[in-house]
């Protein structure tokens, strides 16, 4: 099968790293070859990060770049405006409507660009917003807004349930599993 | 059984089933979950040392005892081990070395871009280099083998989407390497002239027979799909190269990227009508092919500069590039910032305030240097703040001294900024020197080091005492502040920077990500009181920010710590007391 690829994106410390475990756990278990990438250190501080997820018969780069994405996951709404130019002609953009300022619009040097999604649909691209804090909130805790987004990431790559019900219970300690399955749900059920 | 593992994760895993004793270590990344890994297998001894060239220092000690030794480092922390490295590479090994290098192309969290290959080069010690997860571990466990083979130690290069990439590995159980017999052998092991003399001879010999072994190693692989377009290239180049080209060239894949084989790569080069050397950063396998007469294209195409990728490749050989949409407006970019209740914004508003001369360090603290705070001068290499700062003020003199201040990390002062800090007190200058003293190494991810009390297994250890060490230094007059308080601060600073004698100040605050560290509840603004000056904006908190005209804190990111509450003059940041 031609390789896929997933990026997951967002702002240093919104739980990007848990995300693409529970992701690449799901991937193979369906027996893909599998190859999940990340950066650490300076950029992991406040700064924009990205994870890259490929799968498929044989995944060589680890590296996605612009128009090859079949799927993006931002998990801030600037962030998901700053990477669209990744995704290739038919791919899916699933956005958390979340804004955190960067230090330059905080400084007054750039403004945040006002109507993101209305913009990103004028460009024929398929973007799906949601609240994911508010859902997470829902679900008992705000931090889990990133298991939310792969709860709406489950209803794109087309698995079995059970496969992502299982990775949660590898990937998410014991005492935070019940939060994060009912945040799971949330997602995939808008 | 198949594990999704990081590329340094695969390689600790290769430490240990290749028998490895004894691991010592600096963090930095891209290097620095090796080692992290490694201390997860109780088989394996593994510290945090104070920097490269003590801990490979180490490692060369314990494989002269006779256990299979490791060390790593991020490539300039080669630069700070080239010493013992340069001449290990003479004394060879008793139980295995391997030495890890991790290099930064695209400089993702790195000073500088340098390809780590010209030290194997120039210390004539063989490296390898892996493409995956799976050859991470492959090939340290055949390292192990080549440096007790070749009585040689054995560098591994990684780069960043090598050591930060996670593929699947097949783990095997850990064969054991006895403790080999430890003879005393001056001839071997003391290198003064007249002995190292004779072992230089051995390293010439020695890398004739590592260019024989890699003319034939299963570690060079050679792909034959056509004969129309060959590619030699090495590490993660190849996988991009595979990713663009696919089956469509061939190629020739070299694991061993020091010594090259000559007869490989020149039987393959003849097969084809053009070659070309796919590399990341600098010419090396490309001036190699040169050097051998072969006609082949590489640099003039792909540059010397930041990381390679599929798109670049395809667009370099093939003319080929995949259509997309941009986001129709410049979207603003967003660089990494101090923590919010990050310790070091307390130091650096005041010395952003003051205007002083800032001779910065390597650490989270470097991020002083970006707006709004805009409070660091220079930032060269670890260590260099405090004998730069000496330099700088012996250049222009005493009017210098009263402006101008060095800053260092806890954990950069014990890897290298003690020397200089020596310096200043024996070659006298009135510097004023700031320890930012956050009780952790925290760029690489908090590891601890000699000043926090626990060593990399989380036992409790000897604990470096900052202020008797400035004062054992020479340093008579040695303050302590928290960063938290601003006015505390400023005062420190401007009094140390007026006496004629040098000073240490330790801010001591450890940082706000820890987990022990306590927070207060996250601070308001009252609307009413807001006068919009935005002074608080000027600390670069990312909690604070203007909405409709005034200022706000999000309460999920602000952890209290107070300081945009000092720089408000209409008391209207509060409601945590």
């Amino acid at each position: 099968m031609e390789t896929k690829s997933i990026m997951i994106v967002g702002v240093g410390g919104q739980g990007s790293l848990l995300a693409s475990r529970i992701l690449g756990n799901v991937l193979l278990s369906q027996g893909f070859e599998v190859k999940v990438s990340e950066v650490h250190g300076m950029s992991q501080r406040g700064g924009s990060v990205v994870t890259y997820v490929k799968y498929g018969a044989n995944v060589y780069s680890p590296v996605i770049e612009k128009g090859e994405a079949d799927v993006i996951v931002a998990f801030e709404l600037l962030e998901g405006a700053r990477y669209v130019s990744y995704l290739k002609e038919g791919g899916h953009l699933i956005v958390s409507t979340q804004q955190i300022d960067p230090m330059p619009v905080i400084t007054g040097a750039a403004q945040y660009p006002i109507q993101i999604i209305e913009k990103i649909k004028a460009l024929g691209i398929d973007i799906i917003p949601i609240d994911a804090l508010v859902l997470a909130e829902e679900a008992g805790n705000a931090k889990a807004s990133n298991v939310v987004l792969m709860g709406v990431l489950s209803t794109k790559m087309g698995f079995d349930d059970n496969l992502w019900q299982k990775a949660l219970e590898e990937c998410v300690p014991a005492k935070f599993l019940e939060l994060n399955k009912k945040a799971f749900d949330l997602g995939k059920n808008i | 059984m198949k594990k999704l593992m990081l590329g340094n994760e695969a390689f600790a895993r290769g430490l240990y089933e290749g028998g490895c004793k004894i691991a010592s270590s600096y963090p930095g990344t891209p290097s620095t979950e090796i080692t992290e890994y490694t201390a997860k297998y109780d088989e394996i001894y593994a510290e945090w040392a104070p920097n490269e060239k003590v801990a490979l220092e180490v490692a060369i000690g314990s494989s002269i005892a006779g256990a299979r030794s490791f060390c790593g480092m991020k490539h300039v922390g080669l630069n700070v081990a080239a010493d013992p490295l340069y001449t290990v590479s003479y004394t060879g090994v008793n139980g295995g070395l391997v030495i890890a290098v991790a290099d930064d192309p695209g400089m993702h969290s790195s000073q500088n871009e340098q390809d780590s290959r010209h030290h194997a080069i120039a210390s004539k010690v063989p490296m390898l280099e892996p493409a995956d997860s799976a050859e991470c571990k492959d090939y340290v466990v055949e390292g192990f083998k080549i440096s007790e083979e070749f009585d040689t130690p054995v560098i591994i290069r990684l780069t960043t989407r090598v050591s930060h990439s996670q593929s699947s590995v097949k783990v095997c159980p850990r064969e054991e390497a006895p403790l080999k017999e430890y003879v005393k052998n001056p001839q071997k092991y003391v290198m003064m002239p007249a002995m190292a003399r004779g072992r230089h001879i051995f390293v010439e010999e020695r890398t004739q027979k590592l260019i024989e072994f890699s003319e034939t190693s299963k570690l060079n692989k050679v792909e034959i799909n056509n004969t129309k377009i060959g590619i030699i290239t090495s590490g993660i180049a190849y996988q991009y190269a595979k990713e663009a080209l696919g089956d469509t060239v061939s190629y020739l894949k070299l694991g061993i990227v020091n010594p090259l084989p000559k007869k490989l790569i020149i039987d393959f080069a003849e097969k084809f009508e053009t070659v070309y050397i796919i590399e990341e950063l600098d010419d090396i396998i490309e001036t190699h092919c040169k050097k051998l007469g072969l006609d082949v294209k590489g640099k003039e195409l792909f540059g010397f500069i930041g990381e390679l990728s599929q798109s670049i490749i395809a667009e370099k050989m093939l003319g080929k590039k995949l259509d997309y949409k941009e986001f129709p407006e410049s979207v603003p970019v967003r660089p990494p910032v101090m923590c919010a209740g990050c310790p070091h914004r307390g130091v650096f508003s005041v010395l952003s305030k003051n205007k002083l001369m800032v001779s910065g360090d390597i650490g989270c603290y470097t991020l002083g240097a970006s707006a709004p705070l805009s409070a660091m001068d220079t930032t060269i290499c670890m260590g260099a703040s405090i004998s730069g700062l000496h330099g700088f003020n012996k250049a222009r003199g005493t009017d210098s001294e009263k402006k101008s201040v060095a800053v260092i990390g806890d954990s950069t002062f014990m890897h290298s900024g003690m020397t200089g800090l020596v310096n200043v007190a024996y070659n006298t200058t009135n510097s004023t020197v700031l320890i930012l003293d956050n009780s952790i190494t925290g760029m690489t991810g908090h590891q601890h080091n000699p000043t926090t009390g626990y060593n990399l297994k989380g036992d409790v250890s000897a604990k470096v005492d900052l202020e008797s060490l400035c004062r054992a230094i020479g340093i008579d007059r040695v303050r302590v502040v928290d960063p938290y308080d601003l006015a505390e601060t400023e005062k420190a600073i401007t009094e140390e920077l007026e006496v004629d004698e040098p000073s240490v100040i330790i801010s001591r605050r450890p940082c706000a990500l820890l987990k022990y560290v306590k927070h207060k509840p996250a601070l308001r603004v009252d609307r009413d009181k807001c006068k919009s000056c935005k002074m608080c904006m000027k600390i670069g908190c990312p909690a604070i920010s203007m909405k409709d005209g005034k200022a706000e804190i999000n309460h999920t990111q602000c952890v209290g710590c107070g300081v945009c509450m000092q720089k408000c003059k209409f008391d209207a940041i509060g409601g945590n007391e």
